[in-house]
């Protein structure tokens, strides 16, 4: 797809694992898939999600709006520097 | 790029403005939709851009009723159903500030059932906001009054025989100018709904349907927080401006979702103030005068006075 200047937003996902309950509202209704089920257990003994591919994150921020837990939150990427900051994608 | 187990995850996260921080992790279950509407009614505030003082949180006994101790507003954990009456206090003592109530379906509608029916025949100025997860859920499961019918509660183990409060549908009998009502998977329509509340003038009621995966999923057998919002996305039906008679929910039925009613109509205040402006005349204090005001008031009589009498 061609948007002229304008770049895809990008954004980097925090999780903060001992928080999570593993309810798996995030790997389930994430837009781009970013996120996935760990393998591995938390403190309390639930799977956590961890970043299956941090390049599909948009930056839409769903998974901190739906997070029961508030163990999740998304910043935007830094941007890449010698692009136009203003035609960053909003 | 991705940044996992960050030690300052706590400050750093844009709702450490909003939330008590310190106090997590909290006490709802996994699975739970409490948190959703938290974090939905923070974004409210943030993109309402109001003054944090000015804004106060008031809840209730029960999971919902937690949500005054992880804000970082003022809040007040009242009695059980009684959160109603507390927010008028607060709200007639000063008119000036935004006073919204959190609460689940049986704290709201069956112990403080009363409470809310005259809040919203007055047009009280306030902001309900009413976690619906059709049982108590920290009592033990018990029925409530908008558990559907023929539904299992620990107090109807062979399903529920009575038929349940349709929310939106009382709230618009007894007179409330803003009704919404939205499921814990509608995350940003919340979020938007909980910012016009805020901004309405009158008794506004905010409706979200919420799982609870320990006591209404597992009694019923609907598996946990992931079905229920899979049965949301399946089932909820964006209606808006729907006649409100048209809402109630079946058991596992279709859910009527949207803004439902929004009107204008004198609030309590306004009428309090119009009718003894106009039965007392030109002495009537006008009522909701803070007391800074009503002390720079009498300094100017002073002054007045004092420059009358050179």
């Amino acid at each position: 797809m061609y948007f002229g200047k304008l770049k895809e937003a990008k954004g980097v996902v925090h999780i903060n694992e001992s928080w999570c309950k593993g309810c798996g509202f995030c790997v389930n209704y994430c837009p781009t898939k970013v996120l996935v089920l760990s393998k591995d257990y938390n403190a309390k003994g639930y799977h956590p999600p961890q970043v299956q591919d941090a390049e599909l994150c948009r930056d839409c921020k769903f998974c901190e709006l739906i997070c029961p837990e508030f163990a999740i939150y998304v910043s935007p990427a830094p941007s890449d520097g010698d692009e136009d900051k203003e035609t960053h994608g909003a | 790029m991705n940044v996992n187990a960050n030690a300052n995850f706590a400050q750093d996260n844009p709702m450490s403005q909003f939330l008590r921080m310190e106090r997590m992790p909290h006490i709802w279950c996994p699975g739970c939709g409490i948190g959703t509407v938290v974090t939905a009614f923070a974004e409210a505030v943030k993109k309402s851009g109001l003054d944090l003082d000015k804004i106060a949180i008031v809840s209730g006994i029960g999971c919902t009723g937690r949500t005054a101790g992880y804000v970082k507003l003022d809040s007040f954990h009242s009695t059980h159903g009684r959160a109603i009456p507390l927010a008028t206090g607060l709200k007639l003592a000063n008119p000036e500030m935004k006073v919204v109530v959190f609460s689940g379906d049986g704290d709201l509608t069956s112990i403080g059932g009363n409470h809310f029916i005259h809040a919203a025949r007055r047009n009280m100025d306030i902001t309900v906001v009413c976690v619906n997860n059709f049982t108590y859920g920290m009592t033990g499961g018990q029925m409530t009054p908008t558990t559907p019918h023929t539904a299992n509660a620990s107090t109807t183990p062979y399903g529920n025989y009575e038929y349940p409060f349709s929310l939106p549908f009382l709230a618009d009998a007894c007179g409330a100018t803003y009704i919404a009502r939205w499921t814990s998977l509608h995350a940003r329509q919340i979020s938007g709904s909980i910012k016009e509340a805020l901004n309405h003038k009158g008794f506004s009621f905010v409706e979200v349907i919420a799982p609870c995966t320990t006591l209404y999923q597992r009694r019923n057998r609907l598996g946990d927080g992931l079905d229920a919002l899979e049965y949301y996305q399946n089932d909820a039906e964006i209606a808006h401006g729907l006649d409100t008679r048209q809402v109630d929910i079946d058991y596992q039925g279709k859910i009527k979702v949207g803004k439902f009613v929004e009107k204008q109509k004198p609030t309590y205040l306004d009428n309090v103030n119009q009718h003894y402006a106009q039965v007392i005349g030109d002495e009537y204090e006008l009522y909701g005068k803070t007391t800074p005001e009503k002390e720079a008031e009498a300094k100017a009589k002073a002054e007045s006075a004092a420059k009358g009498a050179v």
